[in-house]
């Protein structure tokens, strides 16, 4: 098969993409009704404006091998030259198992024994549409709907990539698993679709990172994951993206929440042109819960529309949510959320806390809650910050000798403290170099 | 270190003069003491000391050891080796009191300083200040009482090694056992440096119990308005702040 690059977005090229892949027929049909939708549906009617032409984006490119590797050595090698720089093969050793996507193929897949030996599955979307046929029609596509929003539609419509995982009953990993996302070429759209089943009494955490170079074209990033936590089981899904100030990445992350489950989101944004993403956690099962700890770091340009939604439909059901911004340069850091605990959702609780740290006179940012309960039993308490590195706290770490830049940075690693204290070891020491670089 | 403070005056933002054609000449390994009442300026000094951004130099100097220190930064002077241990410390959320107190004396001594050794210091510090060692790995000052941050001031203070100390109400929110302990670990470091030169500030006597001052200022609306030893501190200790001038030095009913 030669390389493959399709451009513009019609049903032909749908089509096109289904071919390559070789899909069942209810995958092409989803694709064509996704489309569908997608052109009869406006641009979102709130937050950042976004200047997308559909027209000149990539929406599949084929990769040089034609199967997914497990062994970096068979991949080509400046691809290989590429992703160890960036230091996703260095870090393969803290993970249980690992995947690459580059453009819009996942290129790489390795795991250790022991996940095989627990019939732990981790692959692509394509290849576990292939082997696992009902396990992922029961799931895929009913926690984010097609119909959801304009971006989820063109997801469903070009969707390319992405990882599979299901965790099978009383399963523990003792570390993460992580997927790498790669965007390399200009104009470049990825379309990664992720489908996460956790089943009853089991645990996963799972990693996502992702990169790009900077770009004059801007390239959108529109990716859609899904999340079923089973009865009693635990699922923490971290990401760092650190997206090229090109990249619009508009993302819908889900998890549908059993009983007596727990969904963990831990979600840093530092890169991008725009990034429009708010986790959300259906608390179905009664007494499930779920966190969004969220970071936005805006700079020069940059538009962060971040947050998280709750919605809370089981009795006794428990939501946090904990936010940190920063904008600087003129950058514009918003949290848009939304909790809702429904009627039947009695006895639950929800907290929110977004806290804003604007480090010139220049930068922007908003709050913007949606807090509903509709029963008298439950509570949303709300509370929310905006701040500037005050004076006193410069004063307080010159005055024993630091100097102001260090002393700026050693404040912001403390605003974000919260966040990094979420994170394994080697990623929050990553995510420090990542912060100095862009302050 | 010599530091002579030649005839400050220092304003704030609205143009109001807190600190009034202030002098004082402190001599390496001296022990003063300023005295005075609430708002006379006391913390003001303390913190023009450190170039605090807040206050403008109208005129006079800060010359240390012959050199103005004026156009050097706060950071600059701190490592020069000026301490200030704060009346009121703040408290940061998310940064601990090593990874602060490391990082200063990173910066302090510019050079690399290997993790162990460090851990063992600050422990042994926190020790001999009676304080939790969990404390370690608190947020600086977060959830600390009053007594805890300002033992955690001289543990820093020990641990940075600076030649010129401000103790800036040293004695405000400690009780008399935690008092005991603090003057005890400042007067070991002033024992073991005894180059070291401290600047006590405070508006109640009862710490010169433990402390002993070479000299006594009494200062008043900005300017030092008496000067003696001990027994100046006792005098004001029996009749108060009324006793002394406020203007040009004079005593008043005499
Ligand atoms: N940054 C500032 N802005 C305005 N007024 C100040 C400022 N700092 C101190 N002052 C005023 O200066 C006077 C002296 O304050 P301070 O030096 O704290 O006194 P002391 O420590 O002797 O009690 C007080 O009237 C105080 O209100
Ligand atoms: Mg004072």
């Amino acid at each position: 098969m030669g390389l493959v690059e399709i451009r513009g977005l019609n049903e032909a090229h749908i089509r096109e993409i289904s071919n390559i892949k070789k899909e069942e027929a209810w995958i092409l049909d989803y694709r064509l009704d996704s489309f569908r939708y997608f052109m009869n549906e406006s641009m979102p009617s709130f937050g950042p404006e976004i200047h997308l032409s559909f027209d000149d984006i990539i929406y599949y490119k084929s990769s040089v091998a034609d199967s997914i590797q497990d062994s970096w050595s068979r991949l080509n090698k400046r691809v290989t030259e590429e992703l160890d720089e960036l230091g996703v093969i260095e870090s393969e050793q803290h993970m249980d198992g690992i995947g690459v996507q580059y453009e819009s193929e996942v290129i790489y897949h390795n795991m250790i024994d022991e996940l095989k030996e627990k019939d732990i599955i981790f692959t692509s979307i394509e290849d576990a549409m292939r082997k696992y046929p009902e396990l992922v029609r029961k799931y895929f596509g009913k926690i984010v709907s097609n119909h959801e929003n304009k971006f989820a539609a063109l997801n469903g419509s070009v969707f390319s990539g992405g990882s599979f995982i299901y965790i099978p009953p009383h399963t523990k990993l003792d570390r993460p698993l992580q997927s790498y996302f790669r965007i390399s070429s200009r104009s470049m759209g990825q379309f990664e679709r992720t489908l996460i089943i956790v089943d009853d009494d089991s645990e996963l955490h799972y990693i996502e990172g992702c990169t790009a170079p900077d770009y004059s074209e801007s390239s959108l990033h529109a990716a859609v994951v899904e999340i079923y936590v089973g009865k009693r089981s635990k699922c923490r899904y971290t990401t760092v993206q650190n997206w090229a100030h090109n990249v619009n990445n508009l993302v819908t992350k889900r998890a549908l929440v059993d009983e007596d489950g727990e969904m963990v989101w831990v979600d840093g944004n530092i890169g991008s042109l725009v990034t429009m993403k708010y986790p959300c956690c259906v608390l179905k099962g009664d007494r499930s819960s779920g966190t969004c700890i969220t970071i936005s770091v805006a700079s020069t340009n940059q538009e962060q529309d971040t947050g998280a939604r709750m919605i809370h439909l089981g009795k006794n059901t428990k939501s946090k949510i904990i936010s940190k911004s920063i904008a600087r340069n003129g950058g514009n850091a918003t949290y848009r959320g939304d909790v809702k605990i429904t009627k039947d959702a009695l006895y639950s609780e929800a907290m929110v806390k977004c806290d804003t740290l604007l480090l010139d006179e220049i930068s922007k940012s908003d709050t913007i809650p949606r807090n509903l309960t509709e029963n008298d039993s439950s509570t949303i308490e709300h509370e929310a910050t905006v701040s500037k590195i005050s004076d006193e706290n410069l004063f307080y770490f010159m005055s024993r000798g630091i100097d102001k830049e260090r002393a700026m940075e050693l404040i912001i690693l403390g605003f974000l403290e919260a966040f990094r204290s979420e994170l394994p070891m080697e990623y929050a020491v990553e995510l420090n170099q990542l912060l100095k670089r862009n302050l | 270190m010599q530091m002579n403070i030649e005839d400050l005056t220092v304003t704030v933002a609205e143009g109001k003069k807190i600190l009034d054609h202030f002098s004082l000449a402190l001599a390496p390994g001296s022990i003063h003491v300023i005295m005075g009442p609430n708002g006379c300026g006391k913390s003001t000094l303390s913190k023009v000391l450190l170039a605090h951004p807040h206050y403008n130099i109208v005129s006079g100097d800060i010359i240390v050891d012959g050199n103005s220190i004026l156009p050097l930064s706060t950071d600059a002077r701190s490592r020069l080796g000026i301490f200030l241990c704060y009346q009121n410390p703040i408290s940061v959320d998310g940064v601990t009191n090593s990874e602060f107190l490391r990082t200063a004396l990173t910066e302090t001594t510019q050079e690399r300083i290997n993790v162990y050794t460090f851990m063992k210091a600050m422990e042994k510090g926190i020790e001999e200040l009676s304080m939790d060692p969990a404390m370690m790995h608190r947020f600086i000052n977060q959830d600390f009482s009053g007594g805890e941050r300002k033992k955690n001031e001289i543990l820093q203070m020990k641990m940075l090694k600076p030649k010129f100390v401000i103790l800036d109400e040293l004695d405000s929110g400690l009780d008399v056992d935690s008092l005991r302990i603090v003057c005890q670990n400042v007067n070991q470091y002033k024992e073991e440096n005894p180059d070291t030169t401290i600047l006590l500030i405070t508006h109640y006597p009862r710490i010169l119990e433990y402390i002993h001052p070479d000299y006594v200022h009494v200062m008043r609306d900005g300017k030092l308005v008496e000067m003696g030893d001990l027994s100046l501190a006792q005098k004001i200790e029996k009749e108060g702040y009324l006793g002394t001038t406020s203007m040009g030095g004079e005593h008043h009913g005499e």
